[in-house]
């Protein structure tokens, strides 16, 4: 009898996450466009690169744009974007399936310590040498291309180093891309 | 015996399951050399360094290399849903993933068909799948930062890139947003929350907090955060109870920290290498060996 519970359960289970499949799940983003031809040029496209895409009707919240958008992993929106973007098939609009309304952090915040100074975005933090201008540390996040991106940015000059908006691959990257760009406007000429 | 989960960025890397040891500020897996610098590698030298204090238990590693575009993530759960042994681990630890809550869910599906199911911590990007597929309170620890907590506290933020500027100006006090992330089932049973004060918290309310020893340096240091979940992993390993854990393990980072004199640019493996010393004076302190 246990067993027979155990099999049901597992069944359950695999149809419950193939049912997700078939909705929007939590952790995808949608992009939308203007016209139907530019979504079935994106998604050609993204395909082609090995990406888990779908075309799906867009929900209510959604205003713009035309009647069919692409699902996509939304952590990996950095890299899509780009990609898009180098082929002038960018999106009009990138929006999180939870809430279309929700917007990327704007939100920096900056601290201090004397001969360095440190911005945090969102989850992500990176610290510079006051005089030098060398980036000392980068810290925070959860994706995996932090420490990788740490460890290429970490010791080099904040003009100089490679931006984290253009090797990154995921929200992590960007939220790094986006407090290096603070740090840009606030230490740089 | 304590298992971690994670990544190394290494996308030449591979797959890799075994024990881990670390001499001289790198990790040894299957003839394999890892630096410790951050991520997933800081969190299992602070771990290993916490169970040299105990003689030396075994930590063993499921990693992946991966530098973000997730194949190395997707082959590593997939490794663990399909192929993998779970049994005999006391402790299991999910750290740098590629957040994917499709396969977070299957992953968690089979952690649920063992027979004696392992205290499960999760911290970094499979903390963010935890929470995003709704499955946060299967968890026995989580272990935010500030940034990291506002995003579990705010209910509709896909990813801590999302998070609405309300919820995350550091104006809201560490309670209000612990409450908020327990109010919408985004939690853990017990959170450790780092910062300027590090919190051991659960739905009651705060258990502990740890406000010293205090260098405001260490917010700047990449890795402090993963070696805190290493050391309060380690100790939940070897049987303690997890909220003593984590004050004994937020005590002991402070103090690695402490003992490695920090600046906003010192390393991570500079303050691993004071791990021990640390645990062993909070652990006697506390007269809990």
């Amino acid at each position: 009898m246990a067993l027979l519970f155990k099999f049901l359960k597992k069944a359950r289970d695999k149809q419950a996450a193939q049912r997700d499949r078939n909705t929007f799940q939590t952790d995808h983003g949608i992009l939308v466009f203007e016209h139907t031809s530019e979504v079935i040029q994106a998604e050609r496209r993204l395909k082609q690169s090995g990406w888990d895409v779908r075309v799906m009707g867009p929900p209510p919240e959604i205003q713009t744009g035309c009647d069919l958008v692409i699902v996509f992993p939304l952590i990996e929106q950095l890299e899509i974007v780009r990609l898009l973007a180098a082929n002038n098939n960018e999106p009009l609009q990138v929006v999180p399936v939870t809430d279309p309304l929700l917007e990327p952090v704007s939100l920096f915040q900056t601290k201090d310590f004397g001969d360095y100074l440190m911005i945090r975005a969102a989850n992500m933090k990176i610290t510079v040498d006051k005089q030098t201008r060398i980036i000392v540390n980068i810290s925070g996040g959860g994706c995996p291309d932090v420490p990788w991106l740490a460890g290429v940015m970490v010791g080099q000059q904040l003009d100089a180093a490679p931006d984290p908006l253009e090797i990154g691959h995921t929200l992590c990257g960007y939220a790094l891309g986006l407090a290096c760009k603070e740090m840009k406007r606030q230490c740089l000429p | 015996m304590l298992a971690i989960v994670g990544t190394v960025p290494d996308n030449d890397f591979g797959l890799a399951e075994g024990r881990v040891a670390l001499e001289t500020d790198h990790l040894h897996m299957n003839g394999r050399t890892i630096p410790v610098n951050r991520g997933t590698p800081a969190l299992l030298g602070a771990a290993i360094q916490t169970l040299a204090v105990f003689g030396h238990a075994p930590v063993f590693g499921f990693l992946a290399g991966d530098t973000g575009k997730g194949r190395g993530s997707r082959n590593l759960y997939e490794h663990l849903v399909d192929n993998v042994s779970l049994s005999g681990i006391h402790t299991l630890v999910f750290h740098y993933l590629q957040p994917d809550t499709d396969w977070h869910n299957r992953v968690l599906f089979r952690l649920q068909d063992l027979e004696t199911a392992p205290i499960l911590i999760a911290d970094a990007g499979f903390m963010y799948a935890a929470k995003m597929s709704g499955a946060a309170p299967s968890y026995d620890l989580f272990t935010p930062d500030a940034g990291e907590l506002a995003f579990l506290a705010d209910e509709t933020a896909p990813h801590p890139f999302y998070t609405r500027g309300f919820i995350l100006h550091t104006d809201n006090p560490v309670t209000e947003l612990v409450d908020r992330a327990y109010a919408h089932d985004n939690a853990a049973r017990y959170l450790l929350v780092k910062g300027a004060v590090d919190y051991v918290m659960n739905r009651q309310g705060e258990l502990f907090r740890v406000e010293g020893p205090s260098h405001e340096a260490m917010e700047a240091i990449g890795g402090t955060g993963d070696t805190l979940t290493g050391i309060v992993s380690a100790l939940i390993s070897t049987g303690m109870a997890i909220p003593e854990a984590g004050f004994a393990a937020a005590k002991a980072n402070r103090m690695a920290g402490q003992y490695a004199s920090p600046t906003p640019a010192t390393g991570i493996d500079e303050i691993i290498r004071h791990i021990p010393r640390a645990v062993e004076t909070v652990l006697n302190q506390k007269r809990y060996l």
